[in-house]
């Protein structure tokens, strides 16, 4: 009989796969309390580490054409499609239907190949030009907001996680996702698919850990410029706002979409945009 | 050269009586220094062991704190302006946060007197690069004359470069002669020897170099210029430490070591503190006898502080560039 080969997770920082600093793990079971994988339980170093990767990540994201960041996360959907069936069979032994979890992998696709569409288009939908009483051109235009803690949904699949971090890269911002241990097998996964895809090292990291033990860390960095939290209650919206405040961070709270929603939400990407306003004089 | 300055032949014909060995024959036209080889394995794995040393919160302020005393603030960048260098004295006094004021800025020869203006009254030392930093491809008279005008122009130490090329190529009397000299022209100002590690090749290179800039008169060893990577790594500190301590046992004078270039962060400043404190004991973990050159450490060290104190995580977006 052979020896079973099994899946070492560990988590995704600064296009690496390193094991939490702290060399904690915790087990994932499925409903018959049967191991499925043990997992990495991120620490607050593992957090700061993975900012420091995305802060670095950050300019050449920013920097690079959106139409470029278009065809990375196009080539990400391709990745994903091609391992489809690990993605399936990974969220079949957490306890979801084969049609589910079909479903599931089919709507992650989908909406990064949407939000691959958005990247060099929002900016013509929510720039302007201004009419301005004077002799100059004025015009607004997004930029993206910096570094953001994403706070992934604790619902088990790829989709909603997928729905949390795609608005986010694709305007241009670097991200931090914290996704709750349980349902983390198919994020850290798919991060092996995004590394693949010439996604540059650090636009992504994935930590899975304790949304309780991460969040005041993330809420209270002063190099995190946005916190967007899934699925809060009220305390953990309160102690984001409150700890946020420090750095005036821009905190958001969202409630995932329903499940059979496979377009993106450009609304949702401007939540993580700034707005810059030119002034340029007319004829020179 | 004056009859005082040490020569080459009467510190070997020193060394070499006390060993009581022979004089080896002259390699191409001179004397070579007799230095212990290194073992590089063994210096790697000895450094490991620094690294992995666990230092609890409080070892950590005071490392922190202590670890700040040891900078020499550094500018050294051809588009340098007296604004420039009045900026960074200005935080070289009062760094922020509570942090102490570091040991010295160093500037080049042409910025001293502007630092010197700038951190008077306040016992911060003011360093200048010279004797054709970072190459030393010069005469050694125009050399001289460099130092000389750096002390009149304000500074009180001096890191002068050795002549790599002359040292690999065996001429180990010609690197003791230039060494005697400039440590001579410096008067009371005290002497930072830069070996540029990077460009010797080997550690027994290091060490042999170490022990030619300490005999002819070195107050300091120093790494690097910062402009030839690798600049300061732990396992060439670590060998330059060994060499100051033997010297210290043969000697009984203290040589101070400078690292220099490619300290960037606390993590890394702690593990060469702790590497000091092994090596040579607890009298040389004072900014007269180890100082760290270095320009981004200082804000790494600054945020650090911050972060012990309000537990949360800082950006550099919050510290000053320069």
């Amino acid at each position: 009989m052979r020896q079973p080969v099994w899946k070492t997770y560990k988590l995704y920082i600064g296009g690496k796969f390193p094991r939490t600093e702290s060399g904690r793990y915790e087990a994932v079971r499925d409903a018959d309390g049967a191991l499925v994988a043990n997992m990495s339980r991120a620490s607050r170093k593992d957090f700061r580490n993975a900012v420091v990767a995305a802060r670095s990540a950050l300019t050449g994201w920013s920097g690079g054409t959106a139409y470029l960041r278009g065809q990375i996360l196009y080539r990400a959907a391709e990745m994903l499609e091609g391992r489809a069936a690990q993605f399936v069979d990974e969220l079949q032994r957490l306890g979801l239907s084969r049609a589910e979890a079909q479903s599931d992998v089919e709507r992650a696709g989908d909406l990064l190949v949407n939000y691959a569409g958005w990247t060099d288009k929002f900016q013509a939908l929510f720039g302007s030009v201004n009419p301005v009483g004077g002799p100059h051109f004025c015009f607004s235009s997004p930029e993206p907001t910096g570094v953001v803690a994403v706070l992934t949904p604790r619902r088990i699949g790829l989709a909603p996680f997928i729905e949390a971090i795609a608005p986010v890269i694709a305007g241009g911002n670097t991200c931090v996702a914290i996704v709750p241990i349980e349902a983390s097998v198919a994020p850290i996964s798919f991060a092996e698919a995004l590394h693949t895809s010439d996604l540059p090292a650090g636009v992504v990291n994935v930590l899975s850990g304790h949304r309780s033990e991460l969040l005041p860390h993330a809420a209270s960095h002063m190099d995190v410029n946005a916190l967007a939290v899934w699925e809060a209650d009220g305390d953990e919206r309160r102690l984001a706002e409150q700890l946020g405040a420090e750095n005036l961070k821009r905190c958001f709270f969202f409630t995932p979409a329903a499940q059979d929603e496979v377009t993106g939400n450009p609304a949702l990407l401007m939540r993580f945009q700034e707005t810059k306003t030119t002034w340029h004089p007319v004829g020179t | 050269m004056s009859a005082s300055a040490p020569t080459v032949s009467t510190h070997l014909a020193r060394v070499l009586d006390a060993n009581g060995s022979a004089p080896t024959s002259p390699i191409s036209g001179g004397l070579r220094y007799q230095a212990p080889s290194i073992d590089e394995v063994g210096v790697a794995e000895r450094v490991a062991r620094f690294r992995s040393r666990s230092i609890k919160a409080e070892s950590k302020r005071a490392a922190i704190d202590l670890a700040m005393r040891m900078i020499d603030l550094t500018t050294l960048e051809g588009k340098d302006t007296p604004g420039k260098v009045r900026q960074m004295c200005a935080k070289a006094k009062n760094p922020g946060a509570g942090a102490p004021p570091v040991a010295a800025v160093c500037v080049y020869a042409n910025m001293a007197r502007v630092a010197r203006e700038a951190v008077q009254g306040s016992g911060l030392h003011v360093a200048a690069v010279s004797t054709s930093f970072p190459s030393g491809m010069s005469s050694l008279p125009l050399r001289l004359e460099e130092t000389r005008w750096a002390i009149s122009e304000g500074a009180d130490e001096i890191d002068m470069v050795i002549s790599r090329g002359r040292f690999l190529a065996g001429e180990d009397n010609a690197i003791f002669d230039e060494v005697a000299q400039i440590k001579e022209a410096c008067g009371p100002a005290h002497l930072k020897v830069i070996l540029e590690t990077g460009e010797l090749q080997t550690l027994d290179a290091v060490r042999r170099a170490s022990e030619i800039a300490m005999d002819a008169g070195a107050d300091f060893i120093k790494t690097s210029t910062g402009k030839v990577s690798p600049a300061a790594t732990m396992d060439v500190t670590y060998v330059m430490l060994c060499a100051i301590r033997d010297y210290f046992e043969r000697t009984g004078r203290m040589v101070g070591m400078k690292p220099a270039g490619g300290i960037r962060d606390t993590k890394t400043a702690i593990s060469y503190l702790v590497m000091v404190k092994e090596t040579l004991g607890p009298a040389w973990l004072s900014p007269d006898y180890f100082r760290i050159g270095a320009s981004a450490l200082a804000n790494d060290l600054l945020m650090q502080i911050v972060k012990e104190r309000t537990k949360a995580y800082q950006s550099p977006l919050y510290f000053s560039a320069d």
